[in-house]
């Protein structure tokens, strides 16, 4: 069993007041942080921790705080990315439920280390009652000395707010998320400047994930070094996954990164397997955007070896036999569930969150779901299958933020793992609508190619 | 799309004292000149006291924060949770993305219209209810889910007898 960094205490009543989560050792970090370490000692903890945004892009977290510009007489920003929007993402949403003080900390640590007086926590505008919970929780810790002037006597003020959205998944982009913040429409900024250099205000800024300013709680508390010990290879410390869809147990179920994803999904200590004693037929392991796998490509490498819950290991294999990490969203789809409904629906939630900014996306988002609805209700054409292939190629890397590349995938994955599905649908047309595809082949044992 | 014609004779009463000092304390969250940040924050407490946007208080909104009024309609008309059209008083929006409809969240949708007898988007002829169907509501694991704003209380693990009783004690509570 994996060690608890983030939901050790989750069950511990009342852990989401002040005075519960300080007798667990809580803000015992930030302490350690203000009295006994420089803003650059703090960097260079989260540094060795490697510690990667948990957001979806991976990116050294360390490493994007080294990056933060600090032009004298300019105020610098952290802003904390809570637009939670990914479809199979609801880690977020637990972690500010139900321990909102660890977020708080986490805000506290990565302020003093960017030295911002500063900073927000962007929340998605759906979460309101997370919103008044987080409010609480900053009302609780300025009580306690932990925000306001003169923290701990160290010299150092800061202030945090929280900032809700008006519901927006391109928001969860962070130059979409920083015009939000100004009050402007969500369109993502061409980048440079990247906002380390001139982000909210044109001001030097950070955005971080959520879990990912929680993870510098324990990463601080124990050392960058104990946490980079958690993991495997590049992949270091725990992460949050939400399980959802047709597994037995769903939950937010936080692992050691390296757990074999067979493990995983069939263990009763995670998801429990498929609900209703039901076979798996595919997986969709880090959020909508991420390639589908059916689940004779997802358990095991080409090289044989199982695939681990890894960033490295859930890309091995690249598009081809591979997927992602991304957020952490793991989607599981019994025997029963049709991938053409499900990728017209993924393509619905793509043309509609589309900022409309980059025609590619605008255009191709809407496109897309078009002819995914046709072939669902039986009305497509054989040649629909490389018409959306090469719609999606056009999207991809054609576009300012990775929306595109983000609608892209899943169409793209889809037909590449699924086209007899996809061609069913069009020579069985009036089964398409009343019927059902079914397990077929996908989760046979793949027969190795023989040169 | 904001129509001109959605708000013919409304008038739009003064911003009561509390929302006032509400949009107050959000404009206070942010460095001096950088008050349009408030536009979003405030956008929904109007909204939570008037129960849609008007474009007269949208326009007052943009007086209050001194800036251009098509400034605030191009963020009103951006994101989806901004009505620009009155509501019923219970405003059910549920979740229709994937994983949701893994575990029956058209069903919901379904025996909601069927219970309703409205379409989406419609309210119901006592003007209580109207629902429709909205993207991923981070909240995968326990669905099919719903919310109703200006709380935003949620209901998790819906079926359709648990949306049918919903709609019954919120007519309860309506009516008392």
């Amino acid at each position: 069993m994996g060690r608890k960094l983030l939901l050790e205490h989750i069950n511990v009543p009342g852990i989401n007041t002040y005075d519960v989560y300080r007798s667990k050792g809580g803000y015992e970090a930030v302490e350690k942080a203000l009295k006994t370490l420089t803003p650059e000692d703090v960097v260079e903890e989260v540094k060795k921790s490697g510690l990667r945004g948990r957001g979806g892009a991976g990116f050294p977290t360390g490493m994007k705080w080294s990056f933060l510009a600090k032009p004298e007489g300019v105020p610098r920003y952290l802003v904390c990315n809570a637009d939670e929007s990914e479809p199979g993402t609801f880690k977020d949403r637990y972690l500010m439920t139900y321990i909102p003080h660890l977020l708080i900390e986490g805000m506290i640590i990565g302020s003093y280390a960017l030295g911002a007086n500063t900073s927000y926590i962007y929340v998605r505008g759906e979460m309101m009652p997370q919103i008044r919970i987080l409010e609480k929780a900053i009302a609780e810790a300025r009580n306690a000395g932990f925000l306001g002037k003169n923290i701990l006597g160290t010299g150092y003020d800061l202030e945090i707010y929280v900032q809700p959205g008006g519901g927006a998944y391109i928001c969860g982009e962070e130059t979409a998320l920083i015009e939000s913040l100004e009050g402007k429409r969500g369109n993502p900024r061409i980048k440079p400047p990247f906002p380390a250099i001139a982000g909210l205000y044109g001001c030097p800024t950070v955005v971080n994930n959520v879990e990912s300013i929680a993870a510098t709680v324990p990463i601080i508390r124990d050392g960058g070094d104990e946490y980079a010990k958690l993991g495997i290879g590049r992949s270091t410390g725990t992460k949050l996954i939400s399980a959802g869809g047709n597994v037995a147990k769903p939950g937010v179920y936080e692992i050691d990164l390296g757990l074999p994803v067979e493990e995983f999904l069939y263990s009763d200590e995670y998801c429990g397997g498929i609900a209703n004693g039901k076979r798996l037929k595919a997986v969709v392991a880090g959020g909508s955007s991420v390639p589908i796998l059916p689940a004779n490509l997802f358990f095991k490498l080409a090289n044989g070896e199982p695939r681990l819950m890894s960033y490295e290991s859930l890309s091995e294999g690249g598009f081809a036999t591979g997927t992602m990490m991304g957020s952490g969203g793991f989607i599981a789809f019994d025997e029963d569930q049709c991938i053409v409904r499900n990728t017209w629906n993924f393509a619905r939630f793509y043309h509609h969150e589309s900022c409309g900014q980059c025609s590619p996306c605008r255009e191709g988002t809407g496109w897309m779901e078009k002819v995914l609805h046709r072939l669902e209700h039986g009305q497509g054409k054989l040649s629909d299958m490389d018409l959306l292939v090469d719609v999606s190629k056009k999207i991809e890397g054609n576009t300012i933020c990775p929306l595109g590349d983000a609608a892209a995938w899943p169409v793209a994955s889809a037909i590449r793992h699924f086209r007899d599905e996809f061609e069913w649908h069009v020579t069985n047309p009036s089964a398409a609508v009343s019927g059902n595809f079914g397990l077929a082949h996908y989760a046979d044992p793949l027969v190795p190619v023989v040169a | 799309m904001l129509r001109v014609e959605d708000t013919p004779n409304y008038t739009t009463a003064a911003f009561s004292p509390s929302l006032l000092a509400e949009m107050a304390d959000m404009v206070s969250r942010y460095p001096e000149g950088k008050q349009k940040s408030a536009l979003l924050p405030i956008l929904h407490a109007v909204q939570a006291e008037q129960g849609w946007l008007s474009a007269e208080a949208m326009d007052r909104v943009a007086e209050y924060l001194r800036i251009e009024s098509i400034e605030v309609y191009e963020v009103a008309t951006f994101y989806t949770m901004y009505f620009l059209r009155p509501q019923g008083k219970y405003m059910l929006e549920v979740c229709r993305t994937g994983p949701c409809c893994l575990v029956g969240a058209e069903k919901i949708m379904d025996q909601i219209e069927q219970t309703l007898g409205v379409k989406e988007g419609e309210i119901t002829p006592d003007g209580l209810f109207s629902w429709r169907g909205v993207e991923c509501l981070a909240a995968c694991g326990f669905g099919p889910v719903l919310q109703i704003g200006p709380e935003y209380t949620f209901y998790e693990k819906l079926t359709p007898e648990s949306v049918n009783q919903l709609i019954s004690d919120l007519k309860v509570k309506a009516n008392n």
